[in-house]
């Protein structure tokens, strides 16, 4: 640790910014969950994509979701420098410029977009281009500062990497990739106020209207079951559409279940340290769900295929 | 008009922060060369899979 703030701190004082801060920048714990789900989108759509132009393809997504990441901290470097969860990001830690980020963010966006284009079809890219916009413009400048929905509506641009994934393969858009949307859609909401409720004063200092500081716990709390109760109906989806099996059907059942019971402990717990380690549960919880349900999807799609080549 | 040299301020830097400097701006260069050898190979694989084996029929 000693040694990763004395390197911290030499590359601050000469002013050169490292490739691991370049990296940060395109927040690579969210990419994960944009190239997973994306991945998903593209393997089980209908249709057939040769693998170079499929690995290029979510190479793509998951740049275009980095640039994401880097131009919402060169806008929010502000708020980061205020709350402790974001205060070691590399422009409010001061190891890297707003401009650097902004042309960095601009930079990525533009390349992911037109390589995607050009690999596969123009709705894809142009859906990636509309989820990168939607992200910085929508979600950043406009409602996180505004409205406690604001990750409710924002949270489209999280649910769209399955349908760009989806578009890659088939340049459609249907009602089975708007099912994929709306599992992640659905899932947005749950997932950030169980983190807000027990960071919110992080959130409050900051000055982003989440629905904790907002609405009250109460509120929040109540509007976490009713979502979570809606997003585990929704996985059901896929079954309904089609597009799975029994092995999802089984998987989706049990951790929705699960997943509205955590909501439900949630609801019921006492405010001060039991509510917020029930969020907290349910923070963790929420992070391998999604996980979970996509994975269930993709090994599930594969068992088909598997079977009607055997069969 | 810039300030006379008497005015402006020196900064010194030390052996250590020169040598943190170039460590980090060599290994910045080392990535940017990896990222460009990894968009040329996109590229030429995306031509290939594009252009199938026609790539290979032209009249030259």
């Amino acid at each position: 640790m000693a040694y990763i703030d004395d390197h911290r701190n030499l590359a601050a004082m000469t002013g050169e910014a490292r490739v691991e801060d370049y990296f940060a920048l395109l927040k690579p714990s969210v990419m994960s969950l944009v190239v997973f789900t994306a991945f998903v989108g593209l393997v089980v759509a209908p249709g057939a994509i040769n693998p170079i132009v499929a690995l290029i393809a979510v190479l793509c997504i998951a740049i275009g979701g980095g640039a994401s990441g880097a131009l919402n901290m060169w806008y929010d470097s502000d708020i980061d420098a205020i709350m402790s969860r974001t205060q070691n990001r590399p422009i409010p830690a001061g190891r890297i410029s707003r401009n650097q980020a902004l042309v960095f963010g601009i930079v990525l966006a533009a390349f992911s977009v037109g390589v995607l284009g050009l690999a596969t079809n123009w709705l894809a890219a142009g859906f990636l281009a509309f989820t990168i916009f939607f992200y910085v413009v929508i979600y950043t400048m406009w409602l996180k500062r505004l409205t406690p929905q604001n990750i409710v509506i924002g949270g489209a641009a999280g649910s769209f990497p399955p349908m760009i994934g989806w578009a890659a393969v088939n340049g459609t858009i249907t009602i089975q990739s708007a099912a994929l949307f709306l599992i992640v859609f659905l899932w947005t909401p749950p997932h950030f106020w169980a983190l807000a409720l027990y960071k919110q004063s992080d959130y409050g200092a900051a000055g982003v209207p989440m629905m904790p500081n907002v609405a009250g716990e109460e509120s929040t709390k109540l509007q976490i079951l009713v979502y979570s109760a809606l997003l585990a109906a929704s996985t059901l989806l896929p079954s309904f559409l089609g597009m799975a099996g029994w092995l999802y059907t089984a998987v989706a059942v049990v951790t929705g279940v699960s997943f509205t019971f955590l909501a439900w402990r949630l609801y019921r717990a006492p405010d001060g340290v039991p509510m917020r380690k029930m969020a907290r549960n349910l923070f963790a919880y929420s992070l391998s769900y999604l996980f979970i349900v996509f994975f269930a999807l993709l090994a599930d799609n594969l068992l088909m295929r598997f079977g009607s080549v055997l069969s | 008009m810039s300030a006379p040299d008497e005015l402006r301020e020196v900064t010194v830097e030390t052996p250590e922060v020169a040598a943190a400097r170039a460590k980090v701006r060599r290994r910045r260069s080392i990535a940017l060369g990896l990222i460009l050898a990894a968009l040329v190979a996109i590229f030429y694989a995306l031509t290939l899979v594009k252009m199938g084996s026609a790539v290979f029929y032209r009249d030259l």
